[in-house]
């Protein structure tokens, strides 16, 4: 497997003399996709989107083509666009760099889409800690109006789109697109029941709505400069594209690094792109989609069968890095954040870290959720504290179980699954630090150690 | 109310490009506090008449989103990330070095009124944790070193505020 990274969505990041305003973005080519795209039939842009098979890059994987296929275009509601800029999930900044560095390429991609499916009016929900990015942004769209890519009559078209920046103020639950939506309409962002409220046929304002990721809709102005069939020849089937992966934690080199889908393995994209651990370290975990995918432990053996039958048994280090291979070893790409822990990371205190971001986020709507991961938090609180107990970990299971798949959105499940995968994985340290805290008790020490994560 | 006319104009050029006047809410809670530092009930109640809304409406979002205030920040607003990758990266270190220079536990405002020091979650630059903001400005790579550095030009106003 090659080791070059394929850089389409990032071809210009942190490329030297490259600018993010509209003419350095127009000298590189940039708005040639958006004139074609205008001189093409809306639904044949969908039908290369359908093509490409592209999915979607904010967390759940679903082809973007089919989301916009489900759209009601029956019931003569406007139609509304979203694309998703509050990159929320721990261990993820793709779209900051694409905000920051090349917020052209994303207007491009987000009209591109905006004529395919007809929309009337769209908006980026950015999040509030974005702040330069923001003005970025808004300095980018009137550029962009002064040369006629976005507001009425674009391009002499005929069709008309505006583009609205919409910031969030710090809530992680406006990533849910649904909580999203709330948000937008002046609303806490408590996300909506499905069904009846799939955005695309119930979405913003009760109109049919199509919610992408930022780097989903820049993937579009790539599908019609390629086409549908010329896209999905990168990375694999099923898995086309590629995956923008940001990588933190222990290794020498963090960042962000383009690949074709399936291109690199885990165990090269650590070890080879991001230059391994500190010297003396050994590989111990990995979370490798954001923190609410499940945790991959460094010696477990990975065998099953892929969704085409074929079977596989991998060491940590030889997963593939693409949506089904992720998923087919019980985790998921989800947003592309690697998480990356060496043997000096204490697991309980890195779950108490985790425990702590979703008590804090968790929007209060579903019991389960509201009072369920609170209590999580507590317990691994707890436990770091000195007062941990050996059926903690079958408590924080058993927790845990009870708030997934008993809630409106999938925020249940992405704070039960760290818990889940944790204890499933390590059960044995959780075990292990209520042993060590009770000997220190008996011998009369100081029971709770110093701690780095929590 | 005292708002800046500049603010007013923001606001009477935002209101009417939304589909509903209620999606305004949360923008003009970021616009007012830009302008006054913090949302007060008299804010929160300005903003729901300008909306035609009314003030548990605006009270609702203020106190659900994270970033709305309802008190003034001191003169630094600092804000440490404390998420896994930062905190893998050492940000409870670097935290806590914070503390000791301000004199000043998180979560709290300093007794001089210079200094809030606050954690926050992920801000999305995982890469080069620690991660802190000091008003709007974002300073990655913070070691304890560099914190401590970074407070003490806080302490003698050399650093911009970032607002």
């Amino acid at each position: 497997m090659a080791l070059q990274e394929t850089r389409l969505i990032f071809k210009h990041i942190d490329e030297e003399g490259y600018t993010n305003d509209i003419d350095c973005y127009v000298k590189n080519g940039g708005y040639e996709q958006l004139k074609k795209a205008v001189t093409m039939k809306p639904e044949d842009i969908c039908a290369e989107v359908l093509t490409s098979g592209v999915r979607g890059r904010g967390g759940a994987g679903f082809p973007a083509g089919m989301k916009w296929k489900f759209l009601d275009r029956k019931s003569g509601k406007p139609i509304y666009l979203v694309c998703n800029a509050d990159e929320s999930e721990p261990g993820t900044f793709k779209d900051r760099q694409i905000i920051h560095q090349d917020p052209h390429q994303l207007i491009e991609g987000m009209m591109c889409a905006a004529f395919a499916i007809q929309a009337k009016l769209a908006f980026i929900y950015i999040r509030g800690e974005f702040f330069q990015g923001y003005k970025i942004l808004e300095r980018a769209i009137e550029e962009a109006r002064e040369k006629n890519f976005l507001g009425d009559n674009i391009l002499g078209s005929g069709y008309s789109c505006d583009i609205i920046v919409h910031r969030g103020a710090g809530a992680y639950i406006c990533g849910e697109e649904t909580g999203l939506i709330e948000s937008l309409e002046g609303f806490r962002a408590n996300p909506r029941i499905k069904p009846p409220y799939f955005p695309a046929a119930l979405g913003a304002y009760q109109c049919p709505t199509i919610v992408n990721n930022v780097e989903t809709l820049c993937d579009v102005k790539h599908i019609i400069e390629m086409g549908g069939e010329g896209f999905a020849k990168i990375g694999t089937p099923g898995n086309t594209g590629t995956r923008i992966w940001c990588v933190s934690g222990h290794v020498q080199k963090p960042g962000y690094y383009e690949f074709a889908c399936g291109d690199v393995t885990l165990g090269q994209l650590i070890n080879d792109v991001c230059g391994g651990l500190k010297p003396g370290r050994k590989l111990k975990a990995v979370i490798p989609g954001g923190s609410s995918a499940k945790i991959l432990r460094a010696d477990e053996r990975f065998t099953g069968k892929l969704k085409d039958g074929t079977e596989f048994d991998w060491g940590i280090e030889d997963i593939p890095m693409d949506f089904d291979s992720l998923a087919a070893v019980g985790s998921m790409s989800g947003s592309g954040g690697v998480i990356v822990m060496d043997d000096t990371t204490d697991m309980v205190e890195a779950l108490a870290n985790i425990n702590y971001f979703y008590a804090h986020e968790s929007c209060g709507q579903c019991t389960p959720c509201r009072e369920g991961v609170p209590w999580m938090r507590k317990v691994t609180q707890r436990m770091v504290d000195g007062e941990a107990r050996e059926e903690d970990a079958d408590l924080l299971k058993s927790i845990a179980d009870q708030i997934a798949g008993r809630t409106i959105c999938a925020f249940g499940e992405a704070a039960s699954w760290p818990v889940q995968s944790f204890i499933a994985k390590f059960k044995d340290e959780f075990v292990e630090k209520a042993k060590e805290q009770a000997a220190r008790r008996k011998e009369g020490e100081e029971v709770a150690k110093e701690t780095t994560l929590i | 109310m005292n708002l800046k006319p500049e603010t007013i104009e923001k606001i009477d050029k935002l209101v009417p490009r939304y589909p509903t006047v209620r999606s305004a809410a949360l923008p003009l809670c970021h616009l007012v506090q830009e302008d006054q530092g913090y949302l007060s009930q008299e804010a929160m109640e300005w903003i729901a008449e300008r909306l035609d809304l009314q003030p548990i409406n605006i009270i609702e979002i203020v106190t659900f989103y994270p970033m709305l205030r309802t008190e003034p920040t001191g003169q630094y607003h600092v804000r440490v990330c404390r998420t896994l990758p930062c905190a893998l990266a050492g940000a409870y270190k670097t935290c806590k070095s914070f503390e000791k220079e301000f004199g000043c536990k998180v979560g709290h405002t300093s007794e001089d009124g210079k200094v809030t020091l606050e954690f926050v979650e992920c801000h999305a630059d995982c890469g080069k944790g620690p991660v802190v903001m000091v008003g709007e400005d974002e300073y990655t790579d913070i070691d304890p070193e560099k914190a401590a550095e970074m407070a003490a030009k806080m302490k003698s106003g050399e650093l911009p505020n970032g607002l």
